[in-house]
């Protein structure tokens, strides 16, 4: 085509908004100029009513925070009575321990999911957040003046001072959220600001597990070392292996897992969230838009670390034991499985892989104690390999037509591309809408 | 409006041994819209690369309305106010392109800010007006990715005025694009033009000629060859020699062929059908003029 036919074709006038214009003189006066010419780029709507996304948008949240919490609910109240009926009751224990790796698993999707930052290393903050209150449940029922168990067999006579703090319960609360979290930050700090990323950061984290690791395993006199603390007695006046309690820590553990949902979801809904996979996405793009992707990082490693620390006390109260087996790599690799099995960048899908993954690891490691983990590794072989996404993924994506193609159900389809044209598409509901208004 | 904007003074980029850019000395007035052009590897990108913070320069020194801009992070002289687009249309494409223009309109990039404040409705009809501007108001809400190329091509341009920067960098708007899209985008470039200073680095002549009203800048090497406006540019004898060293064979070609008049058919040689000048001496196709091609220069 010649330049004039396209002329003559497109005479369309462009007309741009001049958006918070910055007359800004650099010799040092400074103007700023109100945004005028917003107004009149939307004369279009005058018309029609604004629509602005917020109602709906509230509506949606509330239906969906009832929804959560009826299963919350649900999962306090009605299951735990269901299983014992079964004569499963030891299930209910079970179900609680993998619900707090729920909320490690949250954490995961958040960094890796959302973020694109593959951490190997979340072991080290749950164990610390498990380490924190197996402390203060150490110290709890000591009389004044008394020493841990453990630390008379290897000679010490003094409480170390890092234990002093966890004499107090509200510290130790503090204490279980801050330490991974304050770790994170400046581990993630160092190593986002030098703009490491990828497979480094994967591996430097990775390195930080291992010198955790041997860390606590070697300290047998500030740590027990490799037994880990255990024996849990009292604290709060309440004994910890007591029934009531453990369904306490299984409430607890549910309306946490609600919270921390809803606290993941406000986070990644918002512009925050979108920021989160525009770095995942093109991190220098977002630089070039004058964000610095480095505190954006730092804070949601920190937040994730801070869930992992969470999950760690929960789940060590829950099972009776903090070791550093837990801080064992193999263990920050499996929570990275649970959130592909799950689907990443999908919170809910972080949640059912978790649960999922560790209940079948429970009945396969009944049924088979010899090769179970040979299960373990094709469950995440098929995973990667034909649900690349994920089940929550595969759900919201193909689900709907495999199931109908297994069926043989045939769809119908009209005229492929009106269907999908988003054009077509306002066009029909602007059309509805203003009948709409005009009856 | 003679304030410079921009100015670059005598910068040199080194890679280990390979100097991209040598000695590059640059000016931009206010408002200005400049077109750069120039061979592969004569460090067009490098030199966008300096401007925006990506790359820093070896030597010399880079002011930004009168600040030396050296020491910045890329993010801080974005907020400074320089824009940039890509070579390849760089949107985030897990998101809708509403969703990308409220993240350049974001006003408050800090953490925090963008953590806890709410989208002001200021910014909600910005937004709207840019789609509506850049012609994607019907598609405001599906994923970036189902996007065609010069539907990113302008969302990303629309990207770059919601950031609202006073100098925009922009890198090869017009590759890959129609030439219906070439001359829309040459459109909004130079509607914008009136209202921000712009450099445009491009190799699609006519492209250049549509919107090349003021200067335009040769590289060569790493740094300025010529400036100019368009005709003087295209008629410096330098420039033609750094472009089309290749001209003085074409003349010769062109009279052997005009001897022979057996036939008369009128061959435009286009990019698609390239024909070489011996392919049409074998198959005696009179040529009765041989114009300028006015594609992609460098193949000339």
């Amino acid at each position: 085509m010649k330049k004039e036919e396209i002329k003559a074709n497109t005479q369309k006038i462009y007309h741009f908004p001049r958006v918070r214009k910055r007359t800004e003189n650099w010799q040092g006066k400074e103007t700023v100029v109100e945004p005028v010419a917003a107004k009149d780029t939307v004369p279009k709507f005058q018309g029609l009513k604004l629509k602005y996304p917020v109602y709906t948008k509230h509506k949606s949240i509330l239906i969906e925070a009832g929804i959560v919490g009826a299963i919350a609910l649900i999962t306090i109240f009605l299951i735990p009575p269901l299983l014992t009926v079964v004569g499963q009751a030891f299930r209910v224990g079970l179900l609680g321990r993998f619900l707090a790796l729920a909320i490690v698993a949250l954490g995961i999707d958040l960094i890796w999911g959302y973020t694109g930052m593959l951490s190997l290393g979340h072991g080290v903050f749950f164990a610390l957040g498990g380490y924190a209150l197996a402390m203060h449940l150490q110290l709890a029922p000591l009389e004044p003046g008394r020493l841990p168990e453990f630390m008379g067999l290897y000679g010490v006579h003094e409480l170390p001072w890092f234990w002093q703090p966890f004499y107090s319960f509200p510290l130790t609360i503090i204490g279980i959220i801050i330490i991974p979290a304050l770790l994170a930050a400046l581990l993630g700090y160092l190593v986002f600001r030098n703009r490491i990323r990828g497979v480094y950061f994967s591996i430097l984290t990775q390195a930080a597990t291992i010198v955790f690791f041997n860390f606590f395993n070697g300290q047998q006199k500030l740590f027990n070392g490799t037994n880990g603390l255990t024996n849990y007695k009292t604290f709060l006046g309440l004994e910890v292996n007591a029934p009531q309690t453990q369904f306490l820590f299984y409430a607890l553990t549910i309306i946490l897992l609600a919270l921390t949902y809803g606290f993941c979801r406000w986070l990644t809904t918002g512009r925050f969230g979108r920021l989160l996979v525009a770095i995942r996405d093109d991190e220098s793009r977002v630089r070039f838009s004058g964000y610095n992707p480095t505190g954006f990082k730092v804070l949601v490693f920190a937040i994730s670390a801070g869930l992992a620390g969470i999950a760690g006390a929960l789940y060590t109260v829950q099972t009776g034991l903090i070791s550093p087996k837990a801080m064992d790599i193999a263990f920050s690799i499996e929570m990275v499985i649970w959130v592909a099995v799950g689907g990443r960048a999908t919170l809910i899908g972080a949640i059912i892989g978790a649960i999922l993954v560790n209940f079948a690891r429970s009945l396969l490691s009944e049924q088979f104690p010899e090769i179970w983990l040979f299960f373990q590794g094709a469950l995440f072989l098929i995973v990667v390999m034909l649900l690349p996404d994920g089940l929550v993924g595969w759900w919201r994506s193909q689900a709907v037509n495999q199931i109908r193609r297994l069926l043989g159900i045939k769809q119908q389809v009209t005229y492929p591309s009106l269907e999908t044209d988003p054009e077509v598409q306002q066009e029909r509901e602007e059309l509805t809408g203003k009948l709409g208004t005009g009856d | 409006m003679n304030a410079k904007i921009l100015e670059i003074d005598n910068v040199t980029v080194s890679f280990g041994g390979f100097k991209a850019l040598k000695g590059l000395n640059f000016n931009l007035d206010q408002g200005e819209l400049r077109v750069v052009i120039g061979p592969n590897g004569a460090g067009k990108t490098t030199f966008l690369d300096v401007i925006s913070g990506k790359t820093k320069p070896t030597e010399g020194e880079v002011y930004f309305k009168g600040r030396n801009i050296q020491s910045f992070a890329e993010h801080e002289i974005a907020r400074l106010g320089i824009g940039r687009k890509f070579q390849t249309p760089r949107v985030y494409l897990n998101l809708t392109p509403r969703e990308n223009l409220e993240l350049a309109c974001n006003r408050n990039k800090n953490v925090f800010a963008t953590l806890l404040r709410a989208n002001s409705s200021d910014e909600y009809r910005t937004v709207t007006g840019l789609l509506e501007t850049i012609g994607l108001s019907s598609k405001a809400n599906v994923s970036a990715g189902l996007l065609s190329h010069g539907e990113k091509q302008r969302l990303e341009i629309g990207m770059l005025v919601a950031q609202s920067p006073d100098l925009l960098l922009v890198d090869e708007p017009a590759a890959g694009l129609t030439d219906e899209e070439t001359y829309n985008v040459g459109e909004l470039l130079l509607a914008l033009a009136e209202s921000h200073s712009i450099i445009v680095i491009e190799h699609d002549m006519e492209f250049v000629r549509q919107i090349a009203n003021n200067k335009v800048t040769v590289l060569h090497q790493g740094s300025v060859l010529c400036e100019g406006n368009i005709e003087e540019v295209q008629n410096d004898p330098q420039v033609i020699e750094v472009y089309l060293g290749k001209q003085e064979e074409e003349i010769e070609t062109k009279e052997i062929i005009t001897e022979e008049e057996e036939k008369i058919a009128l061959l435009e040689i286009t990019k698609e059908e390239k024909m070489s000048v011996s392919e049409i001496i074998e198959k005696k196709i009179a040529v009765s003029e041989i114009t300028e091609k006015e594609k992609k220069i460098e193949e000339v």
